[in-house]
């Protein structure tokens, strides 16, 4: 069991020293990359208080399903850096394994950041593959992944 | 017990005590190319056998070409590929380079300024002159300067040619750059080498503090061990004024490093390189790959010291709006800024050879002694400053680079307090409202965008960064030469 079971299950911040520690939960590997995605940005501000207003669709490819896990928080970190993006609601329409890897096309839902209605908690400098694990199990998913901040 | 703190299953590192500070990895395993060396005290090294530190600077032996030992420093803690507080150092032909011996943020350092005035002086204008900063120097979240907007050509320009390209457009003085690592440029750097995405976070976030453990903080020194090399470096007397600014290259170079990361994984297949973890890709130094990551790494060193040199800037401007004078009138002088990520060439004496290396510092301070042609000639004499910050609210250090450093730990010696309590840890255990009037009853001004920031970095969350110089100091490797304080603390 992870310290804090947070947003009804979706995810968790295990313990790290200097990092953020997340396990992030789904019955599907497409929901567990939804959840890992909504657990980074409770890392950057408070997600209940973000409104799903506009929407921005992200597409993303990788070698694996590590290298897609990391490209797809990448994706949504640079949106966040360089258009002022907070999401608060990801669905992934589609992943798809194809001949020179994996695929993921999605949607996210966020307003711009307004420092009068959103939180600012910790900024998250990059996503990394220290200790990141994919655990499959029947009718379960788990992505553990280390944020250095 | 969360699942992070459970035993994971990692061999047990063995450790030979060489001295009270000195601890080999001996070669125990296949794959290990060289020995390993830990520089620590008994408590210090207590600490590193908690998480990861040792079983990382053991992955790190594995590197083709990787000279002596891989060395982790007083300050080594868990990071990703190489420990934080890791140094190694492998053959310029026969080795390779591998951006996890950077890190993600390449370049993070340090760069203090001096003032003429005493703490009696500054106390009255204290909190107005920490908010004059916090309000220009931009902080947290999504925040800059609206007239301080650079273009994609601007960024190629600057990310070329470093702080002087700030300095000839008037944010900064002649001879700042003469106090910076490096002259405050990489010459090797080539913005083709950069992708596009790390071009878009770098714009919008050149001149920015950025969160986490980065701070600007108002300083007094409190005690000076060394009066003769801290008269040289400009700090003359106890309860003199500093300012110390500690940030990187911010969304540019974590960019680059994860567009590299990429690259090297590749490329450590292709060359055949075997490796025990993810996170230490690498290439050979004379492949492409290689050549062009330390292009690219060069530009995001560029574009750091640039960073701290325009936050800088807005420092000395600060001192004008809320005296009314100009800001020489205070001295403000760069004493130095040493960068803690970097990947360098270098020349070292091994085994009585001398060898072209490339050496990593990932949470290192280049700790250059006295005669090094690479310390500016004004400080030759002593030897290069080292700058060591300490955690919010706790001391911070100047040490002087000295001949220990080149026989032990290629040059180098700690860059901090190293974390010890987890950060959510620290916000169970600390809220950062609370953490604030901690701080301001020990008189200290602080500002800060992020509360919960305020109680990751509470102080009691780190190493007692005192304990970590003290070690430097009696290895030799750095010594002591002045104690700061913080006054005012500004943080993301």
């Amino acid at each position: 069991m992870g310290l804090t079971m947070d947003r009804k299950g979706k995810f968790e911040f295990l313990e790290h020293t200097a990092d953020v520690y997340i396990a992030a939960h789904g019955t599907t590997l497409k929901e567990a990359y939804e959840n890992a995605a909504l657990a980074m940005f409770e890392v950057i501000t408070d997600t209940d208080k973000v409104s799903p207003n506009d929407e921005d669709s992200v597409k993303v490819k990788a070698e694996d399903e590590y290298a897609l896990l990391y490209s797809w928080l990448e994706a949504l970190l640079v949106k966040l850096e360089t258009t002022n993006m907070l999401y608060s609601k990801f669905k992934i329409s589609n992943l798809e394994e194809t001949s020179d890897g994996f695929r993921i096309k999605a949607t996210a839902w966020g307003e711009k950041f307004n420092a009068e209605k959103h939180t600012q908690k910790v900024a998250v400098k990059a996503i990394t593959y220290h200790r990141m694990k994919i655990i499959k199990e029947i009718g379960k998913v788990t992505l553990e992944f280390i944020l250095d901040i | 017990m969360g699942k992070g703190a459970r035993r994971h299953p990692l061999d047990k590192v063995p450790l030979e005590k060489i001295d009270n500070y000195m601890w080999r990895i001996p070669k125990y395993k296949p794959g290990m190319r060289v020995p390993g060396m830990v520089f620590a005290n008994e408590s210090l090294l207590k600490k590193m056998l908690t998480d990861r530190t040792l079983w990382q600077c053991t992955n790190v032996t594995h590197l083709p070409g990787i000279y002596k030992y891989a060395v982790t420093l007083p300050d080594g803690h868990e990071g990703y590929g190489f420990p934080i507080g890791g140094v190694a150092a492998t053959d310029y032909d026969e080795g390779v380079i591998s951006p996890g011996g950077v890190g993600y943020d390449i370049n993070c350092g340090v760069r203090l300024l001096t003032t003429n005035l005493f703490e009696q002086q500054l106390r009255p204008k204290l909190a107005q002159l920490t908010s004059a900063i916090f309000k220009n120097v931009p902080s947290g979240l999504g925040s800059r300067r609206k007239d301080f907007r650079i273009t994609a050509g601007d960024l190629n320009g600057l990310v070329v040619k470093g702080v002087q390209w700030l300095i000839d457009r008037g944010l900064g003085w002649t001879d700042d750059a003469e106090h910076c690592e490096e002259r405050g440029c990489m010459k090797n750097a080539d913005p083709g080498k950069v992708s596009t995405t790390a071009k878009n976070r770098g714009l919008t976030q050149i001149g920015t503090l950025g969160s986490g453990n980065h701070f600007l903080e108002i300083q007094k020194v409190d005690k000076i061990y060394n009066p003769r090399t801290a008269k040289v470096f400009g700090i003359e007397q106890e309860g003199q004024v500093m300012v110390m600014i500690h940030c990187g290259s911010r969304g540019f170079g974590h960019q680059v490093c994860s567009d590299y990361l990429r690259v090297m994984e590749r490329a450590a297949q292709k060359y055949k390189v075997a490796l025990p973890d993810r996170e230490l890709a690498c290439a050979p130094g004379s492949s492409n790959e290689a050549g062009d990551y330390f292009q690219a790494m060069a530009c995001a060193v560029n574009y750091a010291f640039s960073n701290r040199q325009a936050i800088m800037h807005w420092v000395r401007q600060s001192f004008q709006q809320v005296y009314h004078k100009d800001p020489e009138k205070f001295g403000l002088k760069l004493v130095y800024d040493v960068a803690h990520n970097i990947a360098k060439v270098e020349t070292h004496q091994i085994n009585g050879d001398k060898k072209k290396v490339w050496v990593h510092r990932k949470g290192a301070t280049r700790a250059f002694p006295p005669g090094h042609v690479e310390v500016p000639a004004d400080y030759r004499s002593e030897g290069q400053p080292v700058l060591i910050p300490g955690s919010m609210g706790t001391s911070s250090w100047v040490l002087v680079g000295a001949e220990k450093a080149m026989e032990l730990t290629f040059g180098s010696t700690a860059h901090g307090a190293g974390r010890m309590m987890s950060r959510s840890a620290a916000k169970r255990k600390y809220w950062g409202g609370d953490v604030k009037a901690a701080l301001e009853k020990r008189g200290m001004v602080v500002r800060a965008a992020s509360a919960v920031v305020l109680a990751e970095e509470a102080d009691p969350a780190y190493k007692n960064v005192d304990v970590v110089v003290e070690v430097s100091d009696q290895i030799g490797i750095a010594s002591k030469v002045a104690r700061l304080v913080p006054l005012a603390v500004v943080k993301g």
